[in-house]
Parts: C-alpha cells; sequence; structure tokens
C-alpha cells in the first residue's frame, strides 16, 4: 500500500476518532433548558373540524440536567387544557422535571388528548451522550 | 384568573352564568345526555364527592354544559342530571351558545354519525373546579376517583 493511499484511509478514520472523542467526553450544554413547544392559532378549529393530524409530538424526550422543563405555549384563540391546568389564548405553562419517568397528560392540543413526558437521565458516560447528540441532531434534521 | 363567563339558561329555568354561584365551589364539565360513556362516569363520581362532603356539599355546585344542543333541552337535561344528584345545574342554549361556552372553555367536540344514523358525540371531558370568588382553581382530567375531588374540594372550601 502506497504512503499517500494509506494517509488517505487514515484521515476519514482519525476525524472520525476525534468527533466521537469529542461527542463523548465534552459535557453537553445548550442554551436553555426550556424545551418550547407552541400550540398553533387554529388548532381548536382543526380539531371541531374532525382533523386528527397530530399538530405536536404525541411523546416528548426531556433529559435532566440538560432540558429538563417543559414550555407550552398557546398561540391559539381559544383555551388549551395541558394536565391540572388551562392555558388561555398567548399563555404559556412551564413545568419542570426533577425524576426520570414517563409522566403521562392530558392535552387537548392532541387529536388522542393525551400526551407523553419521557423524562431520562442526565447522560454521564461518553457513549450515552454520543448516542444523546446523534438523536437531537437527527431530531433538529428532521424538523 | 377568573373562570370564563357562561351566558345559558339553567336547567331550573333562570339564566346560568357563573356569577350566580359566588360564595360557592363549582364544578363546571361539558357533555351530554346520550352520553353511554364518559358522561355518567363523570356524573357519578361529581355525585360521589358530593355525597362524601357531608353538610359541606351545601357549598358545592355541579353545572353541567350539554355539547348537544340539537337533542338536550332543559327538560332532557334535568331529568339526565336529576339521576345523579337533584342539585346538578345543566346549561343550555341555542348552538351558537353553547359553541361560544364551549369555546371559552376549550372544549372540543365531533359528532360520530353511527351505521343506523343516530349520533354520539366525542368531547373534552375534563372538570374545572372554579373557586368561592369565580376564580379558575384547577381542571381535574377525567378519571379521577372521588377521594381526589374531595381532596381539592375540602381545599377550596377552606379557601
Amino acid at each position: 500500500m502506497s504512503r499517500p493511499f494509506r494517509i488517505t484511509l487514515l484521515l476519514p478514520l482519525v476525524a472520525l476518532l476525534c468527533a466521537l472523542a469529542w461527542a463523548g467526553f465534552t459535557p453537553i450544554h445548550v442554551a436553555s433548558r426550556e424545551k418550547l413547544f407552541e400550540i398553533p392559532r387554529g388548532t381548536y378549529a382543526r380539531r371541531m373540524a374532525g382533523d386528527k393530524v397530530e399538530i405536536l409530538p404525541a411523546k416528548i424526550r426531556l433529559t435532566l440536567g440538560i432540558e429538563d422543563i417543559l414550555l407550552l405555549r398557546n398561540l391559539d384563540e381559544v383555551p388549551q387544557v395541558f394536565g391540572p391546568t388551562i392555558m388561555m389564548p398567548g399563555q404559556s405553562f412551564r413545568l419542570p422535571f426533577e425524576r426520570a419517568a414517563s409522566y403521562q397528560f392530558v392535552c387537548s392540543a392532541h387529536a388522542s388528548g393525551q400526551m407523553t413526558i419521557e423524562v431520562e437521565d442526565e447522560p454521564v458516560m461518553p457513549w450515552e451522550r454520543i448516542r444523546w447528540r446523534v438523536r437531537e441532531w437527527r431530531e433538529k434534521k428532521a424538523g | 384568573m377568573p373562570a370564563p363567563s357562561l351566558a345559558l339558561t339553567g336547567t331550573d329555568g333562570k339564566p346560568l352564568g357563573l356569577e350566580r354561584f359566588h360564595g360557592k365551589v363549582v364544578m363546571l364539565a361539558f357533555g351530554f345526555s346520550n352520553c353511554g360513556e364518559v358522561c355518567p362516569i363523570t356524573l357519578a363520581t361529581l355525585a360521589g364527592a358530593r355525597k362524601k362532603l357531608g353538610a359541606a356539599a351545601g357549598d358545592v355546585q355541579v353545572v353541567y354544559v350539554t355539547v348537544d344542543p340539537e337533542r338536550d333541552d332543559a327538560a332532557q337535561m334535568r331529568k339526565f342530571l336529576g339521576s345523579f344528584d337533584p342539585t346538578f345545574i345543566g346549561g343550555v342554549g341555542t348552538r351558537p351558545q353553547i359553541d361560544s361556552a364551549q369555546k371559552s372553555y376549550g372544549i372540543s367536540s365531533s359528532k360520530i354519525v353511527h351505521a343506523d344514523g343516530s349520533y354520539s358525540i366525542g368531547h373534552s371531558s375534563s372538570i374545572y373546579l372554579i373557586d368561592r370568588t369565580g376564580r379558575l382553581a384547577a381542571v381535574m382530567p377525567y378519571g379521577h376517583p372521588v377521594d381526589d375531588f374531595v381532596h381539592d374540594l375540602k381545599i377550596l372550601l377552606r379557601g
């Protein structure tokens, strides 16, 4: 194997290892611990028209220590119920989580009337951080 | 937060606005008399909570607003609600009045037409707890047992 050919092969491998090392060993920092979801204008009208399309994800994932505060904002012109509270038009509801678990809430913005919040422990091991970062990247890419 | 107002007619024949019940704790919910599942369970639960409160139940008013004004007139709702608790007051009105009340509380509903032409209505089923001063204190999702209501009502009655 010629020397330039070996370098061509090694460089991507080294770059991949560097990227994995960064993703695994660098602590995760995000701009805000709040994960925002907005209930868009017209949600109630769509529900009343029998529209079953999900406007918000049926399952929301939060991570303790990183993004562990759910922030819901009602941009609809009609109140929306989330769990034990009612959000008037323009109001927001902020719900911090302190324990990893699966939580079920009534949510009037969902066609099913239910929303699940999956709260995970903070990723501390390198492979957990890599998995978290990859998942975040894929979610952002998917929009 | 003040509970959104209602402009309906009560099954007792009087205008139904929440200001009528200031001084009492109100449990407000929406449903319809032909409902075979959610509404009877909700109403039985609310009746059970009042019963468990004993004498304090006199300070708790259940208001149940129809989402089916085409079939639910005052007499029909009175008969339906009376089978659970004669003190329950139903809210009836024209379609625009009911639509407005539903919208005020974010209550969605949709008609489900069956093969034989009859219909039922899928609707939001949370129960709104309104304190003695007319402020919206809490929303209780469908499915909570009697004791959960009794617990919250005792707190609201003390306040």
